[in-house]
């Protein structure tokens, strides 16, 4: 492969790079007014389609595949709902985006608007991002002035809106159904699938929800066409008929224990020793990498010895964890404990978890109490045993649950136990030897459940 | 205390009711209009949410389950002039987040989640902001601080003592 030249990130920067006379002498919403002159809906449908293009929100769902859902030839309103809720831990290149370039975002958000025939877009944003939200209200300000939203855009027979919404510091707002449900102004529970959004979604109408870096690389897309999209990545598995592979640009992002914390760009696949060594700087203080979170807290843990694995959609996954998730790589030095990662993680997902299904509710405070008190130097090898099984058994995939918070809760423990068991074990033996005889046998007629309980309280 | 028992004034109406033509139902508005009145009054009392529905055509009971769920919105006293988060979520722990987060409660003399007594500022943890490259990160109001130390922090506080809204210049 040539040498590569970052896209995402190539107007990040310079000077002005956040206004619209910057975007366009670099070459901006060219892309859109030549497809409002020559292209049909259909037309960039098709394109996105054939780059293969999978979401950069953390589940990397087909982006052509889901517009393709979304009902022919409804009579509208088409919602397309811009997911910049951002919160999983690690995860910041939507901001870089959103702050540094918005209206490559927007223009994104347009030609997709347009591809799936959507008249309405609303951005969901983060409370916690007032620059992005600054930055966006005054790029959409300047499109309009442009031409480039409203109504008739460019002349077109093509209209649209974008409105901004603010969160309120809830990561469970990032959820696809979360987010539309607090857009509606209620709680943000998840709700059930089917249907899905793109089906019945905001408003019950149909609905397209994309994360904020998927739509700006829709706009290189149709500036660059599918081909050049596909000339980067890993191809897919041809033994696999369900790989669609990982292809195109990512943002990668590096923090924690790194020299050099930061967004950098790199074709899907980047090793992760090279976004750690190569462009992170190595880690801090000449140390040694113990564990690297490979995509947001979510995806569990990778150990030292595993940072060869590639972080492309596939990767993470064949060693051990989640997935790629959101490409957000927190490294933890020699020095850092196991058991301040799992109460930090366990901590983070008890907050957030929405309290709908039972097993989530209850399975990620059991597991933060059991994690605190190992941490306190009262744990017992048991408590290994126990949050396993916690582990196990909350999330989707077990299916127990609504949503996919509660999977990402748990592969840290599952993932923290199985490769990090013996560290557990000497800090339990270490600070608590006597352990073992804490707990009384429960009484013979204790009711189910009970048992269990007692020895978690203990 | 106005003699009319009415809390939202006419320019906060009329800022809610801005929003209406940007969604296609009502309910949509409150999140927003939560928002608007926490920003003006520092928290959303009961009488603001029974106002808020009715500008909305909800119950308050509608409007009170979706506030409710979010940790974000105050309830009973206002919060104070500035809104103080310090990250505590992994990327910011690693790197002594959690420690500054406790020697900013030590300076101010409130735990997370209160409000330092001459009301200048509240303080609470955050997961996660988003700023992990800048870590350990505090958003102060709407300016990010990252890659923050114990002198940092002192300069914050020292600032606020000085700057605008502290009970110092409000003389
Ligand atoms: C608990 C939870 C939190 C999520 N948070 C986000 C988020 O902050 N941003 C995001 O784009 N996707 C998030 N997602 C994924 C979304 O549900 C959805 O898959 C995504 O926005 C789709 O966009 P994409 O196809 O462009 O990736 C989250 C999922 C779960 C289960
Ligand atoms: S899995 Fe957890 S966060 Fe998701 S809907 Fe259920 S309780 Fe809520
Ligand atoms: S972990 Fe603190 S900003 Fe992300």
């Amino acid at each position: 492969m040539a040498e590569f030249e970052p896209v995402l990130l190539a107007n990040v920067g310079k000077e002005n790079s956040h206004t619209l006379a910057a975007y366009e002498a670099a070459g901006g919403y060219r892309a859109l007014r030549q497809v409002l002159r020559e292209k049909a809906p259909g037309d960039i449908l098709n394109l996105v389609r054939a780059s293969n293009l999978r979401g950069r929100g953390g589940a990397g769902f087909p982006t052509g595949l889901k517009w393709s859902f979304l009902p022919e030839g409804h009579p509208g309103p088409i919602y397309l709902c811009v997911n910049a809720d951002e919160s999983e831990p690690g995860t910041f290149c939507n901001r870089v985006l959103m702050e540094n370039d918005p209206h490559q975002v927007l223009e994104g958000t347009i030609l997709s608007s347009y591809a799936t025939r959507a008249s309405v877009a609303y951005i969901y944003l983060r409370y916690e991002y007032p620059k992005s939200l600054r930055r966006l209200e005054r790029a959409i300000a300047e499109c309009r002035e442009a031409g480039y939203l409203g109504r008739n855009i460019l002349g077109s027979t093509f209209s649209l809106e974008i409105t901004i919404h603010r969160g309120a510091a809830a990561y469970i707002c990032g959820e696809e159904t979360g987010l539309i449900e607090s857009l509606e102004g209620r709680r943000a529970w998840p709700r059930i699938k089917p249907p899905f959004p793109a089906v019945e979604g905001l408003f019950r109408k149909p609905t397209v929800v994309n994360n904020v870096e998927t739509l700006a690389c829709v706009t290189h897309i149709v500036a660059r066409g599918a081909d050049w999209f596909k000339s980067m990545g890993t191809p897919a598995d041809p033994h696999n008929p369900r790989d669609p592979g990982s292809y195109g640009p990512k943002l990668y992002q590096a923090s924690g224990h790194v020299n050099r914390p930061g967004v950098y760009e790199a074709p899907l696949g980047l090793p992760c020793r090279e976004l750690i060594d190569g462009f992170a700087g190595g880690v801090w203080k000449g140390r040694k990498a113990k564990a690297v979170v490979p995509g947001g807290l979510s995806t569990g843990l990778l150990r030292g010895d595993e940072l060869d694995t590639k972080l492309d959609f596939d990767g993470p996954i064949r060693a051990g964890c989640l997935g790629l998730g959101t490409a957000g790589a927190i490294v933890l030095d020699e020095n850092y404990p196991i058991i301040d990662f799992l109460h930090n993680s366990c901590r983070f997902f008890a907050h957030e978890s929405c309290g709908q299904c039972t097993p989530c509710r209850e399975g990620t405070q059991w597991a933060l109490e059991l994690v605190s008190r190992i941490k306190a130097g009262r744990g017992r090898l048991r408590d290994l045993e126990l949050l396993a099984e916690i582990g196990e058994t909350i999330g989707i995939i077990p299916g127990t649950t609504i949503c996919g918070l509660a999977d990402g809760a748990a592969w840290p423990i599952k993932t923290a136990i199985k490769k990090f068991r013996d560290e557990l074990e000497d800090m339990i033996k270490r600070t608590n030897p006597t352990g073992y005889g804490q707990v009384e046998p429960p009484p013979a007629d204790s009711r189910v459940g009970l048992p269990r309980a007692r020895a978690v309280v203990r | 205390m106005p003699a009319t028992q009415t809390i939202l004034t006419d320019e906060l109406r009329e800022a809610i009711r801005a929003h209406f033509p940007k969604y296609p139902t009502r309910r949509a508005v409150v999140l927003p209009a939560l928002h608007l009145v926490e920003e003006r009054l520092g928290c959303v009392p009961p009488l603001a949410v029974v106002e808020i529905a009715g500008l909305l055509d909800l119950h308050p009971a509608e409007v009170h389950d979706t506030l409710s769920f979010y940790g974000f919105f105050k309830q009973d006293k206002p919060r104070g002039r500035l809104r103080v988060w310090v990250c505590r979520s992994l990327a910011c722990a690693c790197r002594g987040g959690e420690d500054l987060l406790e020697y900013l409660c030590e300076r101010l003399a409130v735990r997370p989640g209160e409000t330092a007594e001459d009301g200048a500022v509240s303080l609470e943890f955050a997961e996660c902001l988003g700023a992990c490259d800048l870590a350990p990160a505090m958003l102060a109001g709407d300016e990010l601080i990252g890659n923050l130390t114990r002198e940092k922090i002192d300069a914050f506080v020292a600032g606020l003592r000085r700057g605008p809204g502290s009970p110092e210049s409000a003389e």
